[in-house]
Order: structure tokens, then C-alpha cells, then sequence
């Protein structure tokens, strides 16, 4: 079993998840830049976040036979803060890099009219940079905030089926599918969704643009529950190509549309060459 | 040595590469001449094209240490010379390898080492071992030898490191036995090419 985890966050992990998910069989993450547990005051620490999405972290994740490419953006819930905003001027630099395959996370996270602004904007650069858009949905108020995002995302010209609206249930995945749109379901330990619904929803929706993740981070998660979503539809009646479909070909086809995914990079051979800081716990 | 004796030239394992062999390496490449150009119109220009180097060059060896996606940096970086600091600042870690490797191709004296200790803090061995390349000879000798025995540490080859021989005295053998004896009372291995150069430096 090949498992692609489109959506975690791995800054906030360990060397164990690492090679606990290698093990089960994760051989390709996207990481999205998003906020921490911890607001940040400034574009600097922004900046360094960016520079560790598309350096020490594929670095790291490398060693363990995983390929990691990032996604970037100013996320919603600081874009509401006048003293990180200036991080969007610095976003085209980190938006040409090889390993960013999309903008995201953007969207909404309490429908501010800051927001409003921010996500539109990254849209255009998304567009301007010819990248897909990952577009987190709100966790209150989700049917409204999916709705409107669904608004923002057409009105902003962007193909449709360059977008990905993450973290959808079975009161949300119907306008996703409708508009055009990829659907993003994040399986956690006991809230946003659960291996026996997301089953379920398969049966219903189909696997045609579904996208699973773990969007495992600082919080409670577990970044091999794309792996017992695997087992769970295994289970449920779905055989080992609709697997290799939903957790590894449509991530796939998903993120390609940047033109810089790489699950064959020079990186990997390269890190592991001299490799070894972190297997031996080196310096 | 003088500062400027390596200055447009690059050692590795003995073959010597300058930009003029970058260049006419990539000569294929009408993406890379239009680059240049447009670079030497707008230096700023660089900012957008130095990460792209790999989706249009490729990525594959060209010149000995050189791959394409490195060596169209290099030429693209001595168009504009004084951008490196912000490229490297910006950089992923392709472009900042490709940054520390075209140091020692550009005019630009001993202004980048703080480029080099930089990359020294890091625990990205590609990083480390990029930035041991003949630019290093202006590093100081503490944080050379320092830098040395990182790479024993971090387990990168010690042929990554330019110089090696003519420049490991008596204090870095000495930091090279502490370190063997500490791993010999911990029951661990000295990498061999770290006792070579050991044995080497006691035997003088």
C-alpha cells in the first residue's frame, strides 16, 4: 500500500511519526503552511516558517524515504492581524520555489472582512503563479463559510478544478463536488472526521476528486489515520486500486497540476549520501 | 594563499571548473541566455528566475560537483553578483547549495562568509558540506576546524572539505583525538576517513 498524505503538518512532529508512517507505507506528504499554537507577531517568523517548509523539513523527512513538498500562504486566522499582513509582499519569492505545489492554506476562518481580503488576493496569486489553491474551511460555521468560499473561489477566475476545500463533512462535500471543485476530508482522532464516515461518504460521493488526509499537527492527531482509512475501505468493500486511487493517485493528479510535484527528487539520494544528523542523532 | 587566488574557479577532486565551462555546458539552454539578459538589464530580475533554474535547465551532473539546475545559478548569480546574500536569505536548499558553491566564482572577496556561517549552523548536511568548498579559505581557523569536525559528526564525507590537508594542523588533531576517545569509551567507531586524517596528523 503507497500512501500519499496531502494535507499534514509536519514541522510539529516527530523523527518517530516519521518513520512510523514510512513503515505503514506514507511516501509523500504536502505540508501546508498554516498558524501555530502560537500567534505570531510578525512577517520574520512567517519568513523562517516558509524557509523550514522548503528546507529542513523535506531535509528531514528524506531520511526516512518520504518525499515533502510545502504549500504557502498568509493563513486566515492571522491574516486578521495588521502586523503579519506585510508577509504577502514577501509571498512570490517562496510562491517560485520547486517544492511549493500550491497556495494554501487560505479561506476563512472567522469570515472577517480582513479575510475576505487576504483570500482573494492570494487567489490572484495563485493564478499569477500558475498554482492550485488549498483552501481551508472554516471549523464554525462551516456550511456558510464553505458556501462563501465557494463564492470567492469563482469569482476570483480560477479554474475549479485547481482548488481543493479541505476539511469538508457530509453536510459540506456536495457543494464542493457540484462546483467543480476537489474535495479534502481530514481524519482526526474524535472531531472533524472519522475513518467509518469517511467511508461512507465514499460510497455516496464516489472517489472522483476526494482527497484524505490526516492534517496531522500540534493538536491531538494521528498522521496514520490516512492509513486506517485505507484498511477501513479495504474493510467497507473497496478494493487495493480504489485505495491506491483515493491515497495516492489523486493527490497525485491533484498537485501535479503545479508542474513541480517530484516524488523522484535528487534530494532524496543526496540527503541520504552523508546522511545521517538525525538517524544517528549527529550533531 | 591570497584571498583571490581561487577567485573564478572551483576544485573538486582535483578538476578545476570555471564558469566558462558552466557556461558552455548549458550553451543548450536558450532559457538561461534570455535569464542572463534580462538580469543584466534588472539585477532584481534574478529573484524570480534563480529558483526556477531547475524546471528549465534540469537537474542532472554536467561538470564534475556540477549539476545543471547549480551550474545555471552560478552563471545567472555572476550576472548579478550582489543579489547573493538575498538569494541565499530566500533561497530553498537547492539555491542555497547553489549559492555557497558559486561563492568562490564571484568577485566578491571575503563579503560572503557570513553566507558560510550561516550554512555552518545548520543541520542539513548538504548545507554543511557546500559551504567547505574553496570559498572556506575565508574562514578563520577556529571556525574551520570546528566546521571539520562537524562533518565528522554529521558523517559527510571529509573529501567534501577543500584544502583538507594543507590546512589540518596540530589544534585540529587534537580536536580529532578528544573526539576519537570519546567514542572509543563509548564503544563506537571513528568514520575511517577521520582516523586516516588522524593517523596522518600525528604521524607528521
Amino acid at each position: 500500500m503507497r500512501i500519499f498524505d496531502p494535507h499534514i503538518h509536519m514541522t510539529s512532529r516527530t523523527t518517530d511519526d516519521y518513520e512510523r508512517m514510512a513503515a505503514a507505507g506514507v511516501r509523500a506528504v504536502v505540508e501546508p503552511a498554516f498558524w501555530l499554537g502560537q500567534p505570531r507577531t510578525g512577517p520574520q517568523s512567517f519568513t523562517d516558517y516558509f524557509d523550514a517548509l522548503v528546507g529542513w523539513e523535506p531535509f528531514r523527512a528524506a531520511q526516512f524515504g518520504i518525499r515533502h513538498h510545502a504549500t504557502i500562504a498568509l493563513n486566515p486566522k492571522e491574516a486578521n492581524d495588521p502586523r503579519c499582513r506585510p508577509v504577502l509582499d514577501l509571498l512570490p519569492r517562496y510562491l517560485a520555489k520547486d517544492g511549493v505545489v500550491a497556495v494554501g492554506e487560505i479561506g476563512y476562518d472567522s469570515m472577517t472582512a480582513a479575510e475576505d481580503e487576504v483570500f482573494a488576493r492570494q487567489l490572484a496569486l495563485a493564478i499569477e503563479h500558475d498554482l492550485p489553491a488549498l483552501v481551508h474551511t472554516p471549523h464554525r460555521d462551516k456550511a456558510r463559510g464553505t458556501e462563501r468560499s465557494i463564492a470567492v473561489v469563482s469569482e476570483s477566475g480560477i479554474d475549479p478544478g485547481r482548488v481543493v476545500l479541505d476539511h469538508l463533512n457530509e453536510l459540506t462535500v456536495a457543494a464542493a463536488l457540484d462546483a467543480g471543485m476537489w474535495a479534502g476530508f481530514s481524519i482526526y482522532p474524535d472531531t472533524k472526521m472519522s475513518p467509518t464516515r469517511m467511508v461512507k461518504i465514499l460510497h455516496e460521493y464516489g472517489m472522483e476528486r476526494v482527497l484524505v488526509n490526516s492534517a496531522a499537527d500540534w493538536g491531538r492527531s494521528d498522521p496514520l489515520l490516512t492509513v486506517r482509512t485505507a484498511e477501513e475501505m479495504l474493510a467497507g468493500g473497496f478494493t487495493k486500486d480504489d485505495v491506491d486511487r483515493v491515497l495516492w493517485r489523486n493527490p497525485v493528479e491533484f498537485f501535479a497540476q503545479s508542474g513541480r510535484l517530484d516524488l523522484a527528487g535528487k534530494g532524496e539520494a543526496e540527503a541520504t549520501f552523508a546522511g545521517n544528523s538525525i538517524l544517528r542523532g549527529g550533531s | 594563499m591570497t584571498a583571490n587566488d581561487d577567485a573564478g574557479t572551483t576544485r573538486r577532486g582535483g578538476a578545476m571548473t570555471d564558469l566558462k565551462t558552466l557556461r558552455a555546458a548549458l550553451s543548450d539552454s536558450p532559457w538561461l541566455t534570455e535569464a542572463v539578459t534580462a538580469i543584466e538589464a534588472d539585477p532584481k530580475a534574478i529573484g524570480a528566475l534563480f529558483p526556477a533554474a531547475g524546471r528549465r535547465c534540469g537537474r542532472g551532473a554536467i561538470a564534475p560537483g556540477w549539476t545543471a539546475d547549480e551550474a545555471a545559478r552560478a552563471i545567472m548569480l555572476a550576472a548579478a553578483p550582489a543579489e547573493a546574500d538575498d538569494l541565499y536569505r530566500y533561497g530553498d536548499a537547492d539555491e542555497k547549495r547553489a549559492v555557497l558553491k558559486s561563492l568562490p566564482l564571484l568577485p566578491i572577496g571575503d563579503a560572503a562568509v557570513p553566507l558560510l556561517h550561516d550554512a555552518l549552523r545548520t543541520n542539513d548536511t548538504r548545507l554543511v558540506a557546500a559551504a567547505l568548498g574553496p570559498y572556506a579559505a575565508h574562514l578563520d581557523p577556529a571556525a574551520w576546524r570546528q566546521a571539520v569536525l562537524k562533518c565528522v559528526f554529521m558523517g559527510i564525507p571529509l573529501d567534501a572539505v577543500d584544502s583538507l590537508h594543507k590546512r589540518a594542523d596540530a589544534a585540529l588533531a587534537a580536536m580529532l583525538r578528544a573526539f576519537a576517545d570519546e567514542r572509543a569509551a563509548a564503544g563506537r567507531e571513528v568514520p575511517a576517513d577521520a582516523q586516516q586524517l588522524l593517523d596522518e596528523l600525528m604521524g607528521a
